[in-house]
């Protein structure tokens, strides 16, 4: 049983769309996703207990060996991303019945269930597929299936959000499929390990180096690497709160994913660092989305968007330990996977709420006015999510940045220390406009929190937020692994 | 002139891709966007189905006779890429029905102007 736990994860949500579609049923396609992302927690838990104490393992899809048939692997990375993915679907699953039901037509919201079950088997299948190919089906089928949770939201805006994000995210993709190609042709194999020895010695041939070209840049626009990022802050303003959440927390950091599968386990790391300005590149990107993204983000009224332009520069932290190739820089960025989930999960849920209660489609920063009296516990949990992205000590964001600024001190990068501490500063001021207004200015209404489901799935992510910024066991320790893996090389 | 025979499908790939992408870029109009879109996704099929054929090859069946075989993988993948081409598609057709409906536009900067001024 154990050992076909890699693809049941994969199967059971695949499963759940099409059964939800046919029952059509809210309530059924309300219970088939809460437990189907609770048995996929449960899942990835054990794979992830299973490599920690045996190693990396590796499923034969229909028992046909690989290179030859399609190979699932669980090793160190693809485990701590599958459980970051797993954990975020387990707090929205429960949120999504009053949230839904409250932002979507009767009729319309069991298609929202099974696109949620769709993108979730795309992103997980992502993350335990060994095949570059598969791949690629599997990030198609988790895009197709996000563009569509966009397009439900309930403003016309979010049908041309979708449809912008539709346009980069498949040319993004087609990118990758070009370079993929590229390397099929050099190679003739399609599995990554296999591609990985294979591609020893022959680096710098001219189409491995488009095809490094060509998978960069088409999944840096899946995972907004600035300045491929303009897709993103519509399709999270205006896409519905439990997509919002959903896709914040896991879709780009999946796509981070891939981009550390290939850089430090396809190709060859020393040729891409040392002959190519992948260094110089990444740590330039990654500050500027620190810097630039947070500066918009500080002169944002619409709250949703504010913080899907806090998305982007957080984004650039995950990318900057790519950049710093080391020990110290990886583990901060592979933490952040998890630990950015947790703190904008969080906020994306309790907006939600705060949405909810107010009515209107969109919260500006001033109808936030007083919210710390009506709705305290929302706020309250606003708070400690919004220092985690900020980044306080005793908080999960600050983890990260603790390991990132360890791992610029180590390559003696000050101007990436200033960069992050900069960034920090600027995240203070777009944080503080937020409880300015929820508890300094004074607002109209009277005390109504968000409903009970939802209130207590966001909370308890801001409660993840403290409990990883003190309790590491399992983002630290599982970056680290990940991190020391990902610079052993490939295998 | 020889290097451009030798490597024709080559060349037409590039042409496709190339057109492709720049359709979707400098077109405003969001059929025409995704008839660029398709055009792009449709060279990439040509990358991979042409360097799978060599001349004189047969289906990778074991006969008498025939001792040259194509591979026959590239056309597998781009069945599936096809498939996921079609889905790309589809969707973005629904989308642009949608957003017809809701803003009784399909150009881009009257959309971004009516967004702007509010109007239906």
């Amino acid at each position: 049983m154990v050992e076909h736990l890699p693809a049941l994860q994969v199967v059971l949500p695949l499963v759940a769309a099409p059964l939800i579609v046919l029952a059509r049923s809210p309530r059924f396609a309300w219970l088939a996703t809460t437990a189907v992302s609770y048995a996929c927690l449960v899942i990835a838990a054990l794979l992830a207990t299973r490599v920690a104490t045996l190693g990396a393992f590796s499923y034969a899809l229909g028992s046909w060996a690989p290179p030859w048939g399609i190979e699932y692997r669980v090793d160190a990375l693809s485990a701590f991303v599958l459980v970051a993915v797993a954990l975020t679907a387990s707090f929205v699953a429960p949120y999504a019945r009053r949230s839904i039901a409250a932002e979507l037509d009767a009729d319309r919201q069991y298609l929202m269930y099974a696109m949620y079950c769709l993108c979730l088997a795309g992103l997980l299948g992502i993350t335990v597929t060994g095949d570059a190919f598969n791949l690629f089906v599997f990030l198609e089928i988790s895009s197709l299936a996000s563009y569509v949770l966009i397009a439900l939201g309930r403003r016309r805006q979010a049908l041309v959000a979708a449809f912008q994000y539709m346009l980069m995210g498949t040319v993004g993709a087609t990118f990758y499929v070009i370079g993929v190609g590229l390397l099929y042709l050099v190679t003739g194999t399609l599995n990554l390990a296999d591609l990985a020895e294979r591609l020893r010695g022959v680096e710098d041939l001219r189409p491995v180096l488009a095809a490094l070209a060509f998978i960069t840049v088409g999944i840096g626009l899946k995972l907004a690497l600035f300045p491929l990022h303009q897709w993103l802050p519509n399709a999270y303003a205006y896409a519905p709160s439990m997509a919002t959440a959903f896709l914040a927390a896991t879709a780009t950091k999946v796509s981070v994913y891939v981009l550390l599968r290939f850089y430090f386990t396809v190709f060859d790391p020393a040729a891409l660092f040392d002959r190519l300005p992948t260094r110089e590149t990444f740590l330039a990107l990654s500050v500027a989305a620190m810097i630039l993204a947070s500066l918009v983000a500080v002169f944002e009224r619409e709250v949703k968007r504010l913080f899907a332009w806090s998305s982007v520069a957080q984004i650039g932290y995950i990318t900057l330990g790519i950049g710093l190739e080391n020990h110290a820089g990886l583990t901060g960025s592979i933490a952040h996977l998890l630990n950015h989930g947790v703190t904008k999960g969080a906020i994306f849920l309790l907006l939600g709420g705060v949405a909810l209660r107010s009515g209107a489609a969109s919260i500006s920063v001033g109808s936030l006015a007083g919210l710390g009296r009506r709705m305290p516990l929302t706020a309250f949990g606003l708070v400690i999510a919004g220092l985690s992205l900020i980044g306080v000590p005793g908080t999960a964001g600050f983890v990260t940045k603790w390991f990132l600024i360890l791992g610029a001190i180590e390559r003696e990068a000050w101007w990436v220390v200033g960069a992050i501490l900069a960034s920090s500063l600027i995240a203070v001021a777009y944080v503080w406009r937020l409880v300015e207004a929820a508890y300094l200015r004074a607002g109209q209404g009277t005390r109504r929190e968000a409903p009970a489901g939802m209130l207590a799935a966001g909370l308890a992510m801001a409660g993840l937020c403290v409990y990883f910024g003190f309790f590491t066991s399992i983002n630290v320790a599982g970056a680290s692994d990940a991190a020391s893996f990902l610079l052993r090389g490939a295998r | 002139m020889s290097a451009v025979a030798a490597h024709f499908s080559y060349w037409v790939t590039l042409f496709l891709m190339i057109a492709g992408l720049y359709i979707l870029i400098a077109r405003g109009n969001l059929m025409k966007k995704l008839i660029g879109l398709g055009v792009f996704q449709t060279s990439v099929y040509l990358l991979y189905i042409a360097p799978g054929k060599l001349v004189g090859g047969t289906a990778p069946i074991v006969a008498a006779g025939f001792t040259t075989y194509s591979n026959p993988l590239p056309h597998v993948l781009i069945l599936t890429a096809i498939v996921v081409g079609v889905a790309t598609l589809a969707l973005g057709l629904a989308i642009t029905v949608r957003i017809r409906e809701a803003y009784g536009t399909i150009e881009e900067d009257e959309i971004l102007e009516r967004d702007r001024t509010g109007e239906r």
